[in-house]
């Protein structure tokens, strides 16, 4: 039998795994582990697979992902801190057959841009919202998130997120269960909540997004708001595979996956 | 032939915004400028030229629709008054910096903070020396009437895009608020997406297959890139200045001493310049219409021709007096005149402070 050679194993019908063709060469400046490259990497191959590239327009936050512009091939504008919504808003206003999508961190979305995402989501903008929730502010360092959990250490809470002294003055404030809120809002779509810590929760997490985008697509109304519960191992401090392990143990009972609502129906538990 | 009507400076603003086929207006209530965004409601732009109006959840949100959407090529414009201003300084520096083109239009009340609702020209720094962060210039048009207020939207419009340059339209309330005579502009249609794609290469449309994607934005951390992007935006400022400077000299080839005056002040300094000559005084009126870039060269060559002082007049305590000192470079005496509060001058005080601060006895 003949040797097989490199270049026999390189063939269309071995194809198992690629690059999606909408994301740019440039390497990520994301850490190792952390889950913005896989989201990147499902909305990019959602778009292919859609084929709404020639037509789509990305939003990206002020945070990790300042620099997604860099990742995507399709035309960015890069938002002020918290303004992403709004600036989606004004996009989708103006050019209705467009997709326009906005990618978001905590501190982005439930922190300093509350009023926009709420708003946004009220109104039911035709758009698609990807919020990435890893409890913690990436790009300054590691201080304390809205989503930060009670009793996790930050830089700004670097004995444990209180959320009032023991004598009950507030403090630090309560984890802020943004998604949950946005579900309530009569302009929102489709809710959804979803992870990227194994191969199953990835795979579940690329249905929603481009179930998230096919929604804006088919409609006229009706924000898709896709919540990804993610890591951030550099500022937890643990290794990728133990920031993953205390993900599931820690982050999930506080903010557990699947859809809170589709086709503006909230889902009863 | 234009259309003549009788309406407030506001209204003729919104209805000017239409008439040019301007793509959307993104705004937030505010006294004394919420007409703007009540007439363009009223009008049912939608209806009549697709035109979008959407008020906003905040000055913030408003000036980031604008941000995005004038990033998309389209014809945004927003209005506000000068607290809701500060909200927007935000995006109006994210829009110097990604070089958006848009028209915001600044009917200023009385400050600081909450101030009052009446007409003031307090807001002269925060529009022509910044505002947001960086160093950044918007063109800063200031119309002295109800016709100015509809005829700067086109000219704002055009030359936000000509330079891919953010334009304010420096009003106030008096302005605002009067009603005049104007006549407004033929209807034009608004542009199509083709001719956009043609016209602006930069917007961002989508990108078509097999083409550069586009990105618009603000940020570079590359040092040595952000350094030659501000002395991009500095040269482009250099080219404003040398081809837009606008203003009107009203009773100046012969005049020893000029009023410095915008907006509704230099409609009140007009008044005193005539009061003035009936008796025998040989003075004259500088209106600038562009406060940036601004008619600096106009107050040197007055000098050279011998005017012998200025008088700064402003509804505020003293802000474009800086730039009437810069002008001047200490050759003749200028000083400041206004008042504040809500309270406008008379063209009696205003002819008596020349009198007094550089005439002299």
């Amino acid at each position: 039998m003949a040797e097989i050679t490199l270049q026999d194993i390189i063939q269309p019908e071995n194809l198992v795994y690629e690059k999606s063709k909408l994301l740019t060469e440039k390497p990520f400046h994301y850490c190792p582990g952390c889950g913005h490259g896989t989201v990147h990497r499902i909305i990019a191959e959602v778009l292919e697979e859609l084929g709404v590239d020639d037509r789509t327009i990305g939003v990206s936050p002020v945070g990790c992902a300042v620099m997604a512009y860099d990742y995507f091939d399709v035309d960015f504008v890069e938002a002020a801190h918290g303004r992403a919504p709004a600036c989606a808003t004004g996009i989708k206003r103006v050019w209705p057959d467009k997709i326009v999508f906005s990618y978001q961190g905590d501190g982005d979305l439930a922190a300093i841009g509350t009023c926009e995402t709420i708003h946004t989501c009220n109104r039911g903008e035709n758009i698609t919202m990807i919020f990435v929730n890893n409890g913690i502010y990436g790009m300054t360092g590691g201080q304390m998130a809205p989503t930060t959990l009670v009793g996790m250490k930050t830089a700004t809470t670097p004995y444990g997120r209180m959320p009032q002294w023991p004598d009950g003055t507030p403090n630090n404030g309560f984890p802020l269960q943004i998604t949950q809120l946005l579900a309530q809002l009569p302009g929102t779509r489709y809710v959804t909540r979803q992870a990227v810590f194994s191969p199953a929760a990835v795979r579940n997490c690329k249905k929603a997004i481009k179930k998230a985008f096919q929604n804006q697509i088919e409609n006229k109304n009706g924000v898709n708001f896709v919540e990804i519960v993610s890591n951030c191992n550099s500022n937890w401090k643990m290794s990728a595979v133990d920031a993953n392990k205390w993900l599931q143990d820690n982050m999930l009972p506080v903010y557990p996956l699947g859809d809170l609502k589709d086709n503006f129906e909230l889902i009863k538990k | 032939m234009g259309e003549l009507k009788l309406m407030k400076g506001n209204e003729a603003l919104a209805e000017a915004a239409i008439r040019y086929g301007a793509d959307a207006y993104f705004g937030y209530p505010i006294t004394p400028q919420s007409e703007v965004i009540e007439y363009l409601s009223e009008q049912n732009p939608y209806e009549r030229t697709g035109m979008v109006v959407l008020q906003a959840e905040s000055e913030l949100a408003a000036i980031n629709m604008v941000y995005a959407a004038g990033a998309s090529g389209k014809r945004v414009m927003t209005s506000s008054s000068s607290p809701g201003v500060c909200l927007k300084q935000e995006g109006l520096a994210y829009i110097a910096g990604a070089e958006v083109p848009c028209v915001f239009a600044d009917v200023v009340r009385g400050g600081p903070g909450l101030g009052t609702i009446q007409p003031s020209q307090a807001d002269y720094f925060q529009n022509t020396k910044g505002g947001g962060n960086g160093d950044y210039h918007n063109i800063v048009l200031a119309p002295a009437s109800v016709q100015e207020m509809a005829d700067f939207v086109a000219l704002g419009f055009d030359l936000a895009f000509k330079y891919r340059i953010c334009v304010c339209i420096l009003s106030d309330g008096a302005i605002g608020q009067m009603m005049e005579k104007v006549i407004l502009p033929e209807q034009k249609a608004r542009l199509t997406e083709a001719e956009i794609k043609a016209k602006y290469p930069w917007a961002l449309t989508g990108r078509e297959r097999g083409t550069q994607h586009r990105v618009i934005t603000s940020l570079d951390l590359d040092s040595a890139r952000m350094e030659e992007h501000n002395r991009h935006l500095q040269r482009k400022y250099a080219e404003v200045t040398k081809n837009e400077v606008r203003y009107e000299m009203i009773d100046c080839d012969d005049a020893e001493y000029v009023f410095v005056a915008y907006g509704s002040s230099a409609r009140i300094a007009q008044k005193s310049v005539q009061l003035g000559r009936a008796a025998g005084l040989k003075v004259g009126l500088l209106r600038p219409i562009t406060l940036w870039p601004y008619p600096s060269k106009a107050i040197a060559q007055l000098i050279d021709k011998g005017v012998k002082g200025f008088l700064s007049v402003e509804l505020s305590c003293g802000q474009m007096i800086e730039d009437v000192l810069l002008a001047c470079n200490g050759r003749v005496k200028a000083e400041h005149f206004g008042r504040v509060g809500g309270i406008i001058h008379t063209p009696e005080e205003v002819l008596e402070a020349m009198k007094k601060q550089i005439i002299g006895e």
